[in-house]
């Protein structure tokens, strides 16, 4: 097992399997953590952890504050404006008054891809990305690649089917270059408005067939579809997109028997996944909850707990 | 006062000379060129070492005065300008206000002759207030002395007005400068669209929205038999198009930009906001297209799109920064970089790409060559000369430059500009 030797976590591009799987190995120990009746560790005590939040977001912030806490770590949130035009005073800005209170380490989630560079460039405290524009959002990926892992034991020649709006997912960034690096075979499945140019330079599959993206799957993975993208043109009806592509009882049936279903949340039921799927003997959503606290003080811990 | 150029080595488009001459300049013209002149009480510049070329001409420079003085004044552009060896520079309409009627392009002309630097031609707008809907007053455009339009920052969408436009500024004696863009196809992207798009997370601008214009455009021309100039073009199709137009005789001109022909998108990686451009920066089958239409011919000149921006306006995240960077004083080094030094063009195919070819396309008759009775507009370089790009150095006002660091071969030493000395290097003397 390697050792981490990172400041920040930004995506999983710039991340190597070793360090995936220090994470993955690290959230392991962590898990047993929150199942105890004093859910608290020492191990990040008198260090400050900031949640710079641009973008609404209630459960990412909700998990890493509580894998903050139950680190011994203070936290704080900060509601950022979403642009910084708006507000007049630039994300660095805000950025450098949260570093001047001495705080070791900013979660940073903001609309903009590559915000969070930003930070990293401009100050010195440890940046973790918690979801930037449609560019990443690691954490989600680490904690989908440890729920995978944990039922399945490895990933290696493991089928994950990811569909719905892959052109503007983070989610889908993220995982694609997490799971491809843990031997997966990762395949994109989604309208063909909404495959974004050049996603098979990514090392997936990509494919308008629902049918022949779910056969065979181990791993269904539904990501959120936005209202919004009809008004962009993208769909011609939300109504169309669930004739066509919302994970249903019958398509699951396409998949491996023991298919996982996943979603990153928040899901539109009815929409990209069914009630009954979502709620099924397959689905692993709230697992994937569960194991985000694990994984995000996995990361903390790395990034700050081994420096002193 | 007489101005005379000692031990000069020529290089016009038409070539080198072979031995060093003197060149008497005098009321703003070159009034003698010989292999030994001598003038009592002129001024001697020694050019001994150096070569002598035409002022380079910029066809597409933002002056940002009226409107943005923070971001540059026309004093600061004109001096950027002159150091980088640039004697005429054509500023786009894009200001606050538009450059859409005859007093503002009377302003600006006023200013640039209390500032004396540099001949400043100012690029009037196609449609009122830019908006793509009237066009502008034209011939009273032109009586004020411009000699081109455009609604540059955008792309002239609607093309029943393109054929408007188009006429009407033949009747005026006009060049009318398109800026290539389908705003709805580029949609607001934030750099090429591709692979580099989908992995960064930011919204890609297809080239075809680029060529859409291009296309249509060509056709208009050739149907009305009018010209029309194509800025800053950015892709390797454009260059096909462009050349397939001209083969058949549609009088389209063109073009490119040092950052076109320098960088590719691989460069937004670092999410530094300099590299946000419109066009945005492309791939490397697209600079290699660029060059080889440099090479060809298909592209006649190379502007630099001056696009200065503070760096108030540049420290945002990418998706919230204005596009553009400014291009004036590295553009000659980027261009012996790129060109010369890497094959595609020789040093008087170089002068003829930034000053005879510009002169050229805008009608300047006087201009883009030394020679006898020509204006007096020249650039003093030496091409060995090592320098690196810093904001110390840049005396534009603003310093959003993809190039800072960049260590580059070729400086200008001295712009002489209607006859006066405008700009000597503070290294050089």
């Amino acid at each position: 097992m390697s050792k981490w030797k990172h400041k920040h976590l930004m995506d999983l591009q710039d991340t190597t399997r070793d360090d995936i799987e220090l994470i993955l190995e690290t959230a392991r120990s962590f898990k047993e953590v929150s199942s105890r009746e004093i859910k608290k560790v020492p191990a990040l005590r008198g260090k400050t952890v900031a949640m710079l939040f641009a973008e609404p977001s209630t459960r990412t912030r909700v998990s890493f504050e509580l894998a903050a806490k139950r680190l011994s770590a203070d936290t704080l949130a900060i509601q950022a404006a979403a642009s910084s035009l708006v507000k007049g005073e630039t994300l660095l800005d805000t950025a450098l008054n949260i570093e001047a209170m001495n705080v070791d380490l900013v979660v940073v989630r903001h609309g903009a891809s590559g915000a969070p560079q930003i930070l990293a460039n401009g100050t010195s405290m440890s940046i973790v990305n918690a979801g930037d524009g449609c560019r990443a959002h690691p954490t989600q990926a680490l904690l989908d690649i440890f729920t995978i892992k944990e039922k399945f034991g490895s990933l290696e020649g493991v089928k994950v089917t990811i569909v719905g709006d892959i052109l503007h997912s983070r989610v889908a960034r993220s995982n694609i270059a997490g799971m491809i690096k843990m031997g997966a075979h990762v395949v994109v499945c989604g309208p063909s408005t909404l495959l974004p140019v050049g996603i098979e330079e990514m090392g997936v599959e990509a494919t308008t067939d629902i049918n022949k993206a779910l056969k065979g799957a181990d791993v269904v993975m539904a990501l959120r579809m936005q209202k919004e993208r009809q008004q962009d043109a993208f769909l011609p009806s939300i109504a169309e997109y669930v004739r066509e592509f919302c994970i249903t009882p019958e398509r699951l049936k396409m998949a491996n028997a023991r298919a996982l279903v996943m979603h990153p949340g928040p899901t539109n039921r009815g929409i990209e996944i069914a009630a009954e799927v979502a709620d099924g003997p397959q689905s692993v959503i709230l697992e994937q909850v569960t194991n985000g606290i694990a994984i995000r003080m996995a990361v903390l811990y790395l990034l700050l707990g081994r420096k002193t | 006062m007489a101005l005379l150029i000692k031990n000069a080595r020529i290089v016009n488009a038409a070539g080198e000379d072979k031995e060093t001459k003197d060149i008497l300049i005098d009321g703003g013209k070159i009034v003698q060129i010989a292999p030994q002149i001598d003038r009592e009480g002129a001024t001697v510049v020694d050019a001994k070492g150096k070569k002598v070329l035409p002022g380079f001409i910029d066809l597409h420079v933002h002056l940002r005065e009226p409107g943005r003085e923070d971001k540059e004044t026309i004093e600061s552009g004109s001096r950027s300008a002159v150091k980088g060896g640039f004697t005429s520079i054509f500023c786009m309409p894009n200001t606050t206000p538009a450059i859409d009627t005859a007093q503002t392009v009377q302003y600006i002309l006023d200013q640039a002759r209390k500032v004396g630097l540099v001949n400043v031609y100012p690029v009037g707008a196609i449609t009122k207030n830019r908006a793509g809907v009237e066009i502008t007053e034209m011939m009273d455009l032109k009586r004020a002395g411009c000699l081109g339009v455009s609604d540059d920052g955008r792309g002239l969408m609607n093309s029943g007005l393109m054929r408007r436009a188009l006429e009407y500024a033949k009747m005026a004696g006009l060049l009318v400068m398109q800026h290539c863009e389908d705003d709805n196809l580029s949609a607001k992207g934030m750099m090429n669209e591709g692979a580099l798009s989908t992995l960064l997370g930011l919204k890609g601008d297809p080239f075809i929205a680029e060529t859409v214009i291009i296309a249509r455009d060509i056709e208009i021309a050739r149907y009305l038999g009018t010209r029309v100039h194509f800025m800053h073009i950015s892709s390797a199709r454009s260059v096909d198009l462009i050349r397939r137009a001209r083969a058949e005789g549609v009088k389209v001109t063109c073009e490119a930009t040092p950052h076109h022909f320098t960088l590719t998108e691989e460069v937004v990686k670092s999410f530094d906001t300099s590299t946000k451009v419109n066009p945005p920066l492309r791939t490397r089958a697209d600079v290699d297209a660029i060059k080889a239409g440099l090479k060809d011919g298909t592209i006649d000149c190379i502007a630099t799109d001056h696009a200065p921006h503070t760096h108030e306006d540049k420290e945002v995240e990418y998706d919230g920064a204005p596009p553009g960077l400014i291009g004036l004083e590295t553009a000659f080094a980027l261009a012996l970089k790129e060109l010369v030094a890497g094959g595609v063009l020789t040093l008087p195919q170089l002068v003829d790409k930034m000053s005879a070819s510009p002169a050229r396309v805008m009608g300047l008759e006087n201009k883009g060559d030394i020679a006898v009775g020509k204006d007096a507009d020249l650039a003093i370089v030496d091409l060995g000369c090592e320098w690196k790009v810093t904001k110390e150095d840049t005396v534009s006002k603003s310093k959003n430059s993809p190039f800072m660091g960049w260590a580059l071969k070729g400086r200008v030493t001295t712009t002489v500009c209607g006859g006066k000395l405008v700009y000597t290097d503070a290294r050089a003397s």
